[in-house]
């Protein structure tokens, strides 16, 4: 039960906080929007960038939101508060990606019917599917802030593990250079980062009309690593601080 | 029953607590005072079992510090107010409620309690300093937890809600609450069961308040205090004494 309620308190926070709820629904708009108009000549362009993008926005807004989210909770003493009281440490990690799930479908959807109605976006596979997996992306992206949060004392620590964290997973899934085009030690580092299967899964729903097996295996391992990043950062979180 | 044994605390590179030694007994109020930096917080969270201590033991209604057991029973108060500025008091208290598996008519009670009724809808963010700290106290009052470990809790609130609140803390501990709580003002000490004196980690009185101004020789406990602290110096300067 507090895991629901947990939930339901970091959604009520976010629910006072108007502004950040339109950056969250806008930016991600105005990113592809932009998008839009760079490709406005190279329709095929589009569609692929647009595609992987719709999952790489919400893994990176999300990450931010997150870090900085539990920073505060340490920074204001109510985590010290809450490690006090009979809350288990896992219902708090996962109550922040829940409800920064829910605030990432919302987001997800928002920007792929934007992209699909007033962009002309065209995949192979479904919407749903696009929206799903840009879900799942942001939950990762929830995940691994939480986790990197551990690591950080203040806010500028907090912002720059986002360029330690996303950045080379970004640089690495195959949208600059094709993953079977890299030195092969830089290939094997792209193999173990999550983002790299988030955008393969993408890549099939654009290619092929009904979901592949390897786009649910890349969904399953992106998956997998949301719940390993979530254990980890609950097993870093300590009760005791010096 | 808090019992201190021998609690050695490094914070940073500094012995905040070195070999500290206190009891606090069962149904009463125990005032924890000492000048700032002389280890009161740090001697809380080691109560409340969110300190990494080097040695020694802290038990707690028997149980040791920290145990998975204790979290039903204890209340803390941080000194900086810890509750979320973007929620409502309300929306707070009852959040805490449900961590402690109680009902939200209850949260609503303990927010009337601490004279926060007409704030209840308001955000913590716009509230006043002591608003805010009060904020704080209901979601250490919340559980109804045997053990209350309040740090200042009536900073700068005002003195008819300080003389209130003082009610408050006197009826749980009539009611068996065991509760420690630190504070600057010497007309609070008056007011314990007990009081520890504490000055740069090492336990200078540990009496009632009149044994303590009886041992000094004055009606003052400011005064007090000052005597029992430079007495204590000078033990701790004679070579004959034993103190390190």
């Amino acid at each position: 039960m507090t895991l629901v309620h947990t939930t339901v308190r970091i959604l009520r926070q976010l629910r006072h906080d108007r502004r950040t709820i339109g950056l969250l629904i806008v930016v991600p708009v105005l990113l592809l929007t932009l998008l839009y108009y760079m490709f406005q000549d190279q329709k095929q362009v589009f569609n692929s960038v647009a595609l992987i993008m719709l999952g790489i926005f919400p893994f990176i807004i999300m990450f931010l939101v997150t870090s900085i989210a539990m920073l505060r909770e340490r920074t204001t003493g109510t985590l010290e508060r809450l490690l006090t009281t009979p809350l288990r440490r896992t219902d708090l990690l996962f109550g922040y990606g829940i409800a920064f799930g829910v605030a990432a479908a919302i987001q997800a959807t928002v920007a792929s019917l934007v992209a699909y109605w007033l962009f002309d976006l065209n995949t192979a596979g479904s919407q749903a599917l696009v929206i799903l997996i840009a879900v799942t992306n942001a939950v990762l992206g929830v995940a691994l802030g939480l986790l990197a949060s551990a690591f950080a004392r203040t806010e500028f620590q907090a912002v720059q593990f986002m360029p330690i964290v996303a950045l080379p997973q970004i640089l690495l899934c195959g949208l600059f250079v094709a993953r079977d085009q890299m030195a092969a030690w830089l290939e094997a580092l792209s193999n173990v980062l999550p983002l790299t299967y988030a955008v393969e899964a993408l890549q099939e729903v654009g290619a092929h009309p009904d979901p592949t097996a390897t786009m649910w295996r890349d969904l399953g391992i992106v998956a997998g690593a949301v719940v390993l990043a979530l254990v980890l950062a609950s097993l870093t979180l300590r009760r005791r601080t010096p | 029953m808090i019992e201190v044994i021998d609690l050695v605390v490094d914070r940073g590179k500094r012995t905040v607590l070195n070999g500290f030694s206190c009891s606090v007994p069962t149904g009463s109020v125990t005032g924890l005072l000492g000048p700032s930096g002389s280890g009161k917080t740090t001697l809380m969270r080691a109560i409340v079992g969110v300190q990494i201590v080097r040695s020694g033991s802290v038990k707690v209604l028997g149980l040791e510090a920290g145990s998975a057991a204790l979290r039903h029973k204890i209340g803390y108060l941080t000194q900086a107010p810890s509750v979320y500025a973007d929620l409502t008091v309300r929306e707070n208290a009852r959040y805490f409620a449900s961590l402690y598996g109680q009902s939200a008519a209850q949260a609503d009670q303990i927010v009337a309690n601490v004279g926060l009724a007409g704030a209840a809808h308001q955000l913590v963010d716009d509230l006043s300093g002591g608003q805010r700290s009060r904020a704080s106290l209901v979601c250490a009052l919340i559980g109804r937890p045997e053990v209350l470990v309040l740090d200042e809790p009536t900073v700068g609130q005002d003195p008819v809600l300080r003389d209130e609140l003082w009610e408050q803390f006197r009826a749980l501990a009539a009611d068996g609450t065991t509760i420690l709580v630190s504070s600057h003002v010497m007309d609070e000490a008056n007011r314990c069961d007990r009081l520890l004196l504490i000055r740069e980690g090492e336990l200078i009185a540990d009496d009632t308040p009149a044994a303590v101004k009886a041992s000094a020789g004055t009606d003052d406990l400011d005064k007090a205090f000052l005597a029992l602290i430079r007495r204590h110096g000078e033990s701790a300067s004679d070579p004959e004494g034993v103190r390190s």
